[in-house]
């Protein structure tokens, strides 16, 4: 547009010749994949394929054995950790409510946020701001996973990293869940889901990478 | 006041009522009971003969200072046998005690509290590296407990950004707690409900009651900041090493 700079930053996640270990065990063997920025990308797979593994190298909560993990082009390894770590986020699959109140869990993600940051927050995950002072521990399981999204976007990523997040939830919660991640994606959240409900798959996926085994596939 | 050596024998009636004891709940451990005494007995008559060599007079200081830094070396060792799965614990410990030894000892010496000499400065490193050692212990145990139980809310939290420093932190906080509180407690509850060893060793060496509770009260102040100095040394030494330099947690293992 004439007069405007629009700056694109690349979010897309690339793996190149990846290996985990666990003692003799190849949890991932050689793996090559790209996720790029756009859109929801599921991760799919039996339980033990390795899909918690991958998702976890792309925050650097572990680190491969062989092989190199990049973010915008450039090698984790290139990367401060922590920046990294501010850019990705991640919610994992079982809910992780800190001590306190929903406010104060919001306030450990970003101690400076006003409260209309806070409340805005709140609204892109359909939560009501009515909880903000309920103690984290009364939330209703749903609730709380929401609240760790919430929790998670109060600090702006470009990108985030969904380890089955409503595993734990029944149907109502869990379709909650996948709308407001939807509409995240539509906003241009780069999504990076790792579920094994097919059904679940098909609602959110813009594509699937498949693992099995160790290895990853289209 | 003095206890003879017909006196000591005598008592060992004692050890025999807590082997009897054993004996009549079929325990199984009379023999523990036994050993126990017996090498309480050893290690006491040890420990009096290098005291007996550290005060003569005339000895320098030096020599007293060599068994101050024995005894970090051996509580050290002790600790890592008692918490085996804390990481690496030895030399973490051997700091702290270091760390606890300098700060007591620079108010009670530094300040004149009592004079250095080789009859206080044994005696006094002994309570100080006694009690860190079992602080030592009980924060090491504890912290690893509280990381491995909230393994998910920590690495949450590194996910957030957080610097390992300040994800630990909430763990870190509740496991010096819950290392402090006994030695709080104990500290409460002095003179209502127990007369504390060094001060009923006083009374019964013959030292008249209110300078046995003098020095008794420097003692129990003395171990406290002991106690908080080493849970506090220890405690960052151990998420030293529980956490990468790239802030990713280590997995603490289980064996």
């Amino acid at each position: 547009m004439w007069g405007t700079l629009a700056i694109v930053t690349d979010r897309s996640f690339s793996l190149r010749g990846v290996v985990v270990r666990r003692g003799d065990r190849a949890v991932l063997d050689d793996v090559d994949a790209d996720i790029p920025s756009d859109g929801i990308t599921v991760l799919w797979g039996p339980s033990g394929a390795g899909k918690t593994t991958l998702l976890r190298l792309l925050d650097r909560l572990d680190v491969p054995d062989a092989g190199t993990v990049s973010y915008g082009g450039t090698p984790l390894d290139d990367l401060d950790v922590l920046a990294l770590r501010r850019r990705v986020g991640m919610v994992f699959q079982r809910a992780t409510p800190f001590a306190g109140t929903v406010r104060d869990n919001l306030a450990v993600a970003a101690p400076d946020a006003d409260d209309d940051a806070v409340r805005r927050v709140l609204q892109r995950v359909s939560l009501d701001a009515a909880l903000l002072d309920r103690d984290a521990d009364t939330l209703s399981g749903g609730e709380v996973q929401r609240m760790c999204l919430a929790r998670t976007l109060i600090t702006e990523p470009e990108a985030v990293l969904l380890d089955e997040p409503t595993s734990a939830l029944d149907e109502g919660p869990r379709r909650t869940f996948e709308q407001s991640v939807l509409e995240l994606a539509r906003d241009g959240l780069t999504v990076v889901w790792v579920g094994h409900d097919e059904e679940q798959v098909r609602r959110v996926a813009d594509r699937v990478l498949h693992v099995s085994e160790g290895r990853v596939t289209t | 006041m003095t206890v003879s050596l017909a006196g000591l024998a005598v008592s060992l009636l004692l050890v025999g009522v807590a082997a009897l004891v054993s004996l009549l709940w079929r325990l199984g451990l009379e023999l523990s009971i036994l050993w126990a005494a017996l090498r309480a007995l050893v290690q006491l008559l040890l420990v009096g003969g290098v005291l007996v060599l550290l005060l003569a007079p005339g000895r320098s200081l030096w020599w007293s200072w060599l068994w101050v830094l024995l005894m970090v070396g051996y509580a050290g060792w002790t600790a890592r046998q008692r918490a085996p799965e804390v990481p690496r614990l030895l030399p973490v410990a051997a700091v702290a005690f270091l760390a606890a030894s300098a700060v007591t000892m620079a108010v009670i010496f530094g300040l004149g509290v009592l004079p250095l000499t080789s009859k206080t400065l044994v005696p006094i490193a002994g309570l100080i590296i006694g009690n860190a050692m079992t602080a030592t212990v009980l924060v090491g145990r504890r912290l690893l407990e509280e990381l491995r139980d909230k393994r998910d809310e920590v690495e949450a939290r590194l996910a957030l950004g957080q610097p390992s420093s300040q994800a630990s932190r909430p763990y870190l906080r509740a496991a010096l707690r819950s290392a402090l509180t006994p030695q709080i407690e104990t500290t409460k509850a002095t003179g209502l409900v127990f007369l504390p060893g060094a001060m009923t060793g006083l009374i019964l060496a013959g030292v008249d009651p209110v300078s046995a509770v003098l020095v008794q009260a420097v003692v129990m102040f003395l171990v406290l900041a002991a106690a908080a100095t080493t849970t506090t040394v220890v405690a960052l030494g151990v998420v030293r090493r529980l956490f990468t330099p790239d802030h990713r947690l280590v997995a603490p293992s289980r064996s």
